[in-house]
């Protein structure tokens, strides 16, 4: 009963750590930009969710409100003011710049909100949960797999639905060819980081209210990111809610192994998934 | 006076020592078709990049509609009316030829919706490619690519259209039912730049004709009377023995 309870419990962590990935597979596959600073910018979104119930003295979710339009803004103007000068035919500038970006974030929460650890407080709906036969699923959890289930359902349609996706798609296969269409790349990219960064505001949020957060924790949750999309396959968004699932569940029956080999199993999945798939398990076709 | 498309004024580019442009000057008429022609490597493509601004020019002015467009981006030029085709057929290969179209009107001709998908089909049926619609255009053959190069000009509803070696490589009959499409477009008042090697094709649709060598223009007038040029014999002799 307890492994399946895990591999429950796992599968339901696989939507956050979907949520981490998506916004960080969105900007790679737009503009091939790694972001470095994307855990950092997840705990950023967790504390300005922080500061919003405290201030307005509102539930957690409903912060959301408040930090996804902030999140999405700061991201349009970062990518403007910022990003896109560092982009070009080297990989290395956006790297740097990023990897700067995470300490100056980093740095700055510190002086902001110190190290003490911090966690928002949702009520009634941290501790609810709904009996399945001898297993109760914890309402939270399952409303974040929901919401990730949304979240990529959503990116999904609009990619291959709507002229906005449409356009990050004909700007990821040419640049020079999409100019020439009268699309102003520094724009769409401007889009990309805003709609990439109200996902990190989501994800931010969720894992505010589910676990402790304090200023050091962004770069951990950059490596869970990355390792849901590798293994999902590069540039497959369902791929990268299945590579969530498969890192949450390594996760949880490591744990249930031993507590203290959560995070180890999750990173020997990762390396065995990336030694016999290296392109992951659903890499996107290429023409 | 007759408005003018484009005018170019002693445009100058070069790379290190090789000149691609020099001193390039010429006007366009609203609605007129000019011909371009010269030996291979003789600046003609990259005239295209300067007039798209796909790059900067070293010197001199490049005015659209009566507007100076020089140091004007090269997304905000095709938004104002220039779209272009590849010699090298350049299809967003991860779009099929459905996308790769809308993408044109949309974005360049800022149509909307169901206008936009009509308006898309019409042109795909117009160059005969409306049965790969749904095909990933990474898949196409050339001659597809080349098609869907003009579609995604033609999407993009120009003002300015510029063809750059379209009916290259193309079989007789294939060439016929070009020249005819390229005729309709520039009936229905569109202004032309065509830079192509084969002259019959050229001389079926244009009214004028330039010559370009090293990135100077050595000839321009009627195509007829330019071609008869000893100057140009030479130089089309040459290509023939090129090709």
């Amino acid at each position: 009963m307890n492994w399946i309870n895990a591999i429950v419990q796992g599968i339901l962590l696989g939507g956050l750590y979907a949520l981490f990935a998506a916004g960080l597979s969105l900007i790679f596959g737009v503009m091939r930009l790694v972001n470095i600073a994307h855990g950092d910018l997840i705990v950023l979104a967790a504390y300005l969710g922080l500061s919003t119930t405290i201030m307005l003295g509102v539930h957690p979710l409903l912060a959301m409100l408040v930090v996804i339009p902030l999140m999405a803004l700061g991201g349009y103007v970062l990518q403007r003011g910022v990003l896109n000068h560092t982009l070009g035919d080297d990989l290395l500038p956006p790297l740097l710049v990023t990897f700067g970006l995470s300490v100056i974030i980093q740095n700055a929460l510190l002086e902001g909100y110190t190290a003490d650890p911090q966690k928002m407080s949702a009520g009634a709906l941290e501790t609810a949960s709904l009996p399945l036969g001898d297993l109760s699923i914890g309402v939270l959890p399952l409303l974040t797999f929901a919401i990730a289930v949304l979240v990529i359902g959503g990116l999904h349609w609009m990619f291959y639905h709507t002229a906005l996706g449409r356009a990050f798609r004909a700007v990821s296969d040419n640049q020079d060819i999409a100019q020439l269409m009268g699309l102003n790349r520094r724009h769409i990219f401007g889009l990309a980081m805003a709609l990439s960064l109200a996902i990190t505001a989501v994800a931010g949020i969720l894992l505010g209210v589910r676990t402790n957060f304090d200023p050091s924790i962004g770069g951990a949750r950059l490596i869970f990111g990355f390792e849901a999309v590798i293994i999902g396959g590069l540039g497959n968004l369902w791929g990268t809610l299945v590579g969530g699932v498969i890192l949450g569940v390594a996760q949880t029956i490591g744990a249930q192994i031993n507590p203290g080999w959560q995070l180890l199993a999750g990173h020997i999945t990762f390396l065995f998934i990336l030694a016999v798939r290296p392109r992951g398990l659903f890499p996107r076709m290429t023409g | 006076m007759v408005s003018e498309a484009l005018r170019l004024e002693n445009l100058n580019k070069a790379f290190g020592a090789v000149t691609v442009a020099d001193q390039l000057s010429y006007g366009l008429k609203t609605g007129e078709a000019l011909g371009i022609i010269g030996p291979n490597g003789a600046g003609k493509t990259t005239m295209f990049d300067l007039i798209t601004g796909t790059q900067r020019a070293d010197s001199g002015r490049v005015l659209f509609d009566g507007r100076d467009v020089t140091r004007t981006g090269a997304a905000e030029r095709c938004r104002a009316g220039m779209a272009r085709s590849f010699q090298v057929p350049q299809p967003f290969a991860g779009l099929t030829v459905f996308e790769n179209a809308m993408v044109a009107a949309t974005q360049a001709a800022n149509m909307r919706g169901t206008a936009a998908e009509r308006h898309c089909l019409q042109i795909l049926e117009q160059t005969q490619l409306l049965n790969k619609a749904n095909v990933q255009a990474g898949g196409l053959t050339l001659l597809e690519r080349k098609r869907l190069e003009l579609t995604r000009a033609l999407c993009a509803r120009p003002k300015l259209l510029l063809l750059d070696e379209i009916a290259g490589g193309l079989t007789e009959a294939e060439c016929v039912s070009l020249i005819d499409t390229i005729k309709n477009i520039h009936q229905s008042g569109v202004s032309i730049i065509w830079i192509e090697h084969v002259v019959h094709a050229l001389l079926a649709v244009v009214d004028r004709l330039v010559v370009i060598n090293f990135g100077a223009k050595i000839a321009e007038g009627n195509p007829t009377d330019t071609m008869q040029l000893p100057e140009v014999q030479e130089i089309y002799l040459g290509i023939a023995v090129d090709a």
